[in-house]
C-alpha cells in the first residue's frame, strides 16, 4: 500500500515538474481577416489555437538540445542548418557570458526549431496565425490602422541587437502574447508559402500579385509597411538559414490541448 | 628532456594515426602512384619507389562510391526520415531510392498551369539521356498536395502521360513530410484554392549519395545543363 502510495505521489511529482516546464501559453480565439497579401479580398480564416506567450529562451533550447544530441552544433547535418548555427554558444551545450539564459534563442534553422515544437507535441504556427496574432497591440485585436502601431514595429527594425534583451521585455497585445515585435523576427511552420523573393519571380507561377514590381498595389494595406518587411525576409530565407534575429515560437491546435 | 619526449610521442602517434589508415584503405583497393606522376597515369598495387624519380610512391585516394556504402553524407536528403507512398502503394523512405542518380520535381495532379509544362520539361530531359540509361537513374516526381495525389490519382497521373516506366516514381507524402522537402530543395509553394497552388518550377538532381548537384529554375528553360549534369553521374 505505501509502495502504491510513493508511486503515486511520484507521478503526481513528475506530472506537476511536467507541466511546468511547458513553457506558458494562451488561448487564442480564431477568426477572420485579411491578411497583407489578401487574394481577391479573400479573407483567411483562423481557427482556436493556442500560442506560447514567449518566445523560446537560450535555456529551454539548452535543455532541448542536452535531451537530442543530433542537434549539437557539432553534430548537426549541413542539410539541416548552416554554419551560422548556435554559432555564439562557447560550446555543444553552453551559452556563451554574454548570453542571457532568459534571451530568445537564435540562430537556429526551421529544421531544428520544428522538431522542438514537434518534441513538445506542439508545431511552429503558419504565416497566417502568426500575422493574426501580431497585428494586435495592448488594446486592440486589429490595431493595424494605427500609425503608432506601425511606427513601434518600425522602430524596432532600427533598433540593433535587441536579440540580446531577455523575454518579456516587450508589451503584452490583446491576446496575452509577449514579443511578437520588438525582440527577434520568428520562424512560421509555411515560410515557403511566401513568394516575394527576387528568385521567386523567375521560377514562381501564378498568383501574380505576389511578385515585386506589383507586390506593392498587391497589398491590402499599403500603409503596412512593416509587414511587408516580414513577408520579404520570409521570402527570401531558406530553411537551413540561421540568423542571430531570427527565433521562433510554438502553437498547440485547440483540440491537441 | 620534455621536448625529445614531446617529439617521442608526436611520432608515436604519427605512426599509428598512419597504420591506422592504411588498415583503413586495405578493404577498398589500394593503388600507389609516383606524386611526380613520371609515369603518367600508371599505378602500383603495392608501396615502392618510382623507378624513374626514386620518390615513395604516393597513396592514391580512390573516389569513394557512395551507392555501395551505407553512409551518406551530411548534405544528403536521405538524411530526412519521412514515409512516403508510390504510385505503386508501396511505403518507402527517400534513402531507398539510395544507388542512383535523381531528377526531383514537385508538382500536383490537378494543376492546369505550370505543371504539364514541368512534366513535359522533365520528359524532355527523358529523351536526350540514352535509353539504355533508364534503369541507371530514377525520375521523382512527388505532390505538393497530398490531399488530393494518393497513389491511385498518382498512378493514374503517370499512365496519362506515359510516365509508368520503372524509372518513374510518384510519391505522395505527409504534410510535414513534404513541407519538409520542399525547405530542402527550396521550392517554394502555397495552397491558393482547394485545387490550386502556386509554386516555384524548380527541376533538382541528386546524384547517387542524395547530394544536390544541380537545380533548373524556371519553365520551358534551356536544359542544356541540367542533361550534362545528368550524363555526367552516370559515367
Amino acid at each position: 500500500m505505501k509502495t502504491i502510495l510513493r508511486l503515486m505521489i511520484c507521478i503526481l511529482f513528475s506530472w506537476i515538474t511536467n507541466v511546468n516546464c511547458q513553457s506558458k501559453m494562451v488561448s487564442i480565439k480564431g477568426g477572420t481577416y485579411i491578411p497583407l497579401y489578401g487574394r481577391d479580398s479573400l479573407k483567411v480564416i483562423i481557427t482556436d489555437f493556442y500560442m506560447d506567450v514567449y518566445p523560446v529562451t537560450n535555456n529551454e533550447f539548452q535543455k532541448f538540445i542536452e535531451k537530442t544530441p543530433k542537434w549539437k552544433r557539432s553534430k548537426v547535418k549541413s542539410l539541416f542548418a548552416d554554419d551560422n548555427y548556435l554559432m555564439s554558444w562557447s560550446s555543444d551545450l553552453e551559452l556563451n557570458v554574454n548570453q542571457s539564459p532568459n534571451a530568445p534563442i537564435t540562430n537556429v534553422s526551421w529544421f531544428v526549431a520544428s522538431d522542438y515544437c514537434d518534441c513538445q507535441g506542439k508545431r511552429l504556427p503558419t504565416v497566417d496565425e502568426w500575422e493574426y496574432v501580431a497585428m494586435a497591440n495592448e488594446k486592440l485585436q486589429d490595431a493595424r490602422t494605427l500609425k503608432n502601431y506601425n511606427e513601434y514595429i518600425l522602430s524596432w527594425y532600427e533598433k540593433p541587437k535587441t536579440f540580446n534583451n531577455e523575454i518579456g521585455s516587450t508589451f503584452k497585445n490583446y491576446w496575452g502574447v509577449y514579443d511578437l515585435h520588438g525582440l527577434v523576427w520568428e520562424w512560421t511552420l509555411d515560410f515557403n508559402s511566401v513568394l516575394v523573393s527576387g528568385e521567386s519571380r523567375k521560377d514562381v507561377d501564378n498568383d501574380s500579385n505576389l511578385f515585386c514590381g506589383s507586390a506593392a498595389v498587391g497589398a491590402t494595406d499599403l500603409m503596412n509597411y512593416a509587414a511587408f518587411m516580414r513577408y520579404a525576409i520570409r521570402g527570401s530565407v531558406k530553411a537551413k538559414y540561421t540568423m542571430k534575429n531570427l527565433g521562433f515560437r510554438c502553437v498547440k491546435d485547440n483540440n491537441q490541448l | 628532456m620534455n621536448f625529445s619526449k614531446y617529439v617521442l610521442f608526436l611520432f608515436v602517434a604519427s605512426i599509428s594515426l598512419t597504420s591506422c589508415n592504411t588498415k583503413k584503405t586495405s578493404k577498398d583497393q589500394v593503388t600507389y602512384q609516383c606524386p611526380m606522376e613520371c609515369e603518367g597515369d600508371k599505378t602500383y598495387e603495392a608501396e615502392g619507389s618510382c623507378p624513374v624519380c626514386k620518390m615513395d610512391l604516393a597513396l592514391l585516394k580512390s573516389k569513394p562510391i557512395l551507392a555501395n556504402t551505407d553512409e551518406i553524407s551530411d548534405e544528403s536528403i536521405f538524411n530526412l526520415t519521412s514515409k512516403w507512398n508510390t504510385e505503386e502503394r508501396d511505403v518507402i523512405e527517400l534513402k531507398d531510392l539510395k544507388g542512383k542518380p535523381l531528377v526531383m520535381v514537385m508538382i500536383y495532379t490537378t494543376c492546369k498551369a505550370a505543371c504539364p509544362r514541368l512534366v513535359a520539361d522533365m520528359r524532355n530531359i527523358e529523351k536526350q539521356i540514352p535509353e539504355n540509361n533508364n534503369e541507371d537513374l530514377q525520375y521523382v516526381l512527388i505532390s505538393i498536395d497530398p490531399e488530393n495525389d494518393t497513389p491511385e490519382v498518382l498512378k493514374a497521373f503517370a499512365i496519362e502521360n506515359q510516365m509508368d516506366g520503372n524509372h518513374w516514381t510518384f510519391l505522395q507524402g505527409s504534410m510535414g513530410g513534404v513541407r519538409e522537402f520542399a525547405n530542402v530543395l527550396a521550392v517554394k509553394y502555397k495552397q491558393i484554392s482547394p485545387m490550386d497552388f502556386s509554386h516555384s518550377n524548380i527541376i533538382s538532381v541528386f546524384n547517387a549519395g542524395g547530394e544536390l548537384v544541380h537545380q533548373q529554375e524556371g519553365l520551358g528553360v534551356d536544359n542544356k545543363e541540367t542533361v550534362l549534369e545528368i550524363k555526367n553521374l552516370l559515367q
